[in-house]
């Protein structure tokens, strides 16, 4: 069962390789422990010291993302990148989490969101089997599975709708939380029945570092696509944003928020500020939790079933 | 007394909910990967025993419940209560009501030790061992030959609960049951 489990994965990893190297997108290692973490006030980071070299930064982080490396990388000029390496994430653990995991991430300089998605639906046919992807927005999505519109609605609707489905005490969930709260407790059970889709167009206070767009409605949207399988989040991509003061702005409004969350700050990595601002060239970027890949690839109910040794087996 | 946040939730822990004592079930992490966290706890009302269903955001605390489990052996009823002691030495008596006792009422017997569920000192449930051993009080005669069809009959026990048991069994026997579905296990 053992020895079963680690063929697969280690099929998936060969094939995915494969993948990109028939593509010409270059493999690359980025530091997973790193001076500079996260700032996403929903992110923690795991914390470590560093002993001895005194001239070296003494606070380590275990990197939530390989994003910003990456980052630097193709504003160096090092053109199409892919990684398969591991992220760490503190205080997630569930059957879909686990607080270290196979990251695999690629970015696409030149390529539009579109073209991105169609290589991200490419490698899953490649890993988990051909198959047909049902492409909705996130506000149709909204308006067919919650029964509301996720830009129209109230904040008392919304936090109304939250109660009705989760007995959460609403009074204190901003629109963002609500609407997570409804995807999580409403949409993904939903999405469930319905094998391959491609959730767009999310709102754009929830674009991250994806650029914004208006939809054909006057919704301020973002450029940021999500891919479902049976109900699990598997990929999470955007077009990317390249400004540099926008980046710089971001870190420091992560952090206005984590204080006013009571949580630490992060030390924000200036030297991805710098590097956008010498050019990152426009570009796609996605992110897929492989683990969860593997999940599906053995049709297992749980990311413990499959991670070799996850933390509930450490 | 104490608070637990959301990252100390765990299968068991007794905490309060809209003035009732709950117990947790199962908690769920629920995370996008960008986004929101939230916990999912299931719960039982152990007032009530119904379960229940709440999301917390994460980060957010409940007050913990005054809620003890403590083994104590059965002695008597008076018709309103039903008199339960300490196991611990002290002797301590303690009177449960109806409500409190609910179905462990079918396996309650002299002398044999039930879980008491404490809430501010007070019990608000009875739990029967999971199993029990009592006597038949009335059943039909079993028929000779009746034995290798592994048919069954009702049988009635002094708590007034009914069992099914096969055919073999009399009146006087004494029965293993497993309290928790209720079910015949073997002879005594």
């Amino acid at each position: 069962m053992l020895l079963a489990k680690l063929t697969k994965r280690a099929e998936l990893l060969t094939a995915t390789r494969h993948f990109f190297n028939s593509r010409g997108v270059l493999e690359v290692n980025t530091p997973v422990l790193a001076p500079a973490g996260s700032t996403d006030p929903l992110l923690d980071s795991f914390i470590t010291q560093l002993e001895g070299g005194s001239a070296l930064p003494q606070q380590l982080y275990l990197q939530t993302s390989p994003e910003f490396y990456m980052k630097r990388l193709l504003a160096e000029g090092s053109g199409s990148i892919y990684q398969l390496g591991p992220c760490f994430r503190n205080g997630e653990l569930s059957q879909r989490h686990n607080p270290e995991f196979l990251m695999l991430e690629w970015y696409r300089p030149g390529w539009s969101l579109a073209e991105l998605e169609a290589e991200c639906c490419a490698l899953v046919d490649a890993l988990l089997g051909a198959a047909s992807y049902q492409r909705m927005t996130y506000r149709q999505a909204f308006i067919d599975y919650v029964g509301l519109n996720p830009f129209t609605a109230s904040l008392a609707e919304l936090r109304q709708t939250c109660v009705a489905v989760s007995a959460i005490a609403a009074e204190q969930l901003d629109r963002d939380a609500c609407l997570d709260l409804l995807v999580s407790h409403v949409l993904e059970p939903a999405l469930k029945a319905l094998n391959r889709v491609i959730l767009y167009e999310f709102p754009a206070s929830q674009a991250a570092l994806a650029q914004v767009h208006q939809d054909a409605y006057g919704n301020k949207v973002a450029s940021r696509f999500e891919l479902y399988v049976k109900g699990l989040e598997l990929a999470n991509a955007y077009q990317e944003l390249t400004s540099a003061s926008e980046q710089a702005a971001r870190f420091a409004a992560d952090n206005a928020q984590r204080l006013a969350l009571g949580k630490p700050q992060v030390i924000a990595d200036v030297k991805l500020v710098a590097a956008l601002e010498k050019g990152l060239p426009d570009c796609s970027g996605i992110a897929l939790g492989f683990d969860r890949m593997v999940m599906l690839a053995c049709d297992a109910a749980s990311l413990d079933e499959v991670q070799t040794f996850s933390a509930y087996r450490w | 007394m104490a608070n637990y946040a959301t990252n100390e939730f765990k299968g068991g822990l007794k905490f309060m909910l809209d003035a009732d004592p709950c117990s947790m079930i199962d908690i769920e992490h629920i995370k996008p990967g960008k986004g929101q966290a939230f916990t999912r706890v299931k719960y039982r009302n152990l007032n009530s025993g119904r379960v229940g269903e709440k999301t917390f955001k994460s980060g957010e605390s409940v007050e913990a419940a005054d809620v003890m489990d403590t083994d104590m052996e059965y002695l008597y009823t008076d018709g309103e209560f039903w008199h339960f002691m300490k196991t611990d030495g002290s002797f301590e008596q303690i009177g449960a009501d109806a409500k409190a006792l609910g179905d462990t009422s079918k396996w309650l017997k002299e002398q044999e030790v039930y879980l008491v569920t404490l809430y501010n000192g007070a019990p608000i449930s009875v739990t029967a061992p999971n199993f029990i051993v009592l006597p038949v009080t009335e059943t039909d005669p079993g028929l000779k030959g009746d034995t290798a069809q592994g048919g069954s009959k009702p049988a009635t026990l002094p708590t007034g609960a009914v069992v099914r048991v096969p055919l073999f069994v009399n009146e006087g026997d004494l029965l293993k049951i497993d309290t928790r579905t209720g079910e015949y296990v073997s002879r005594a």
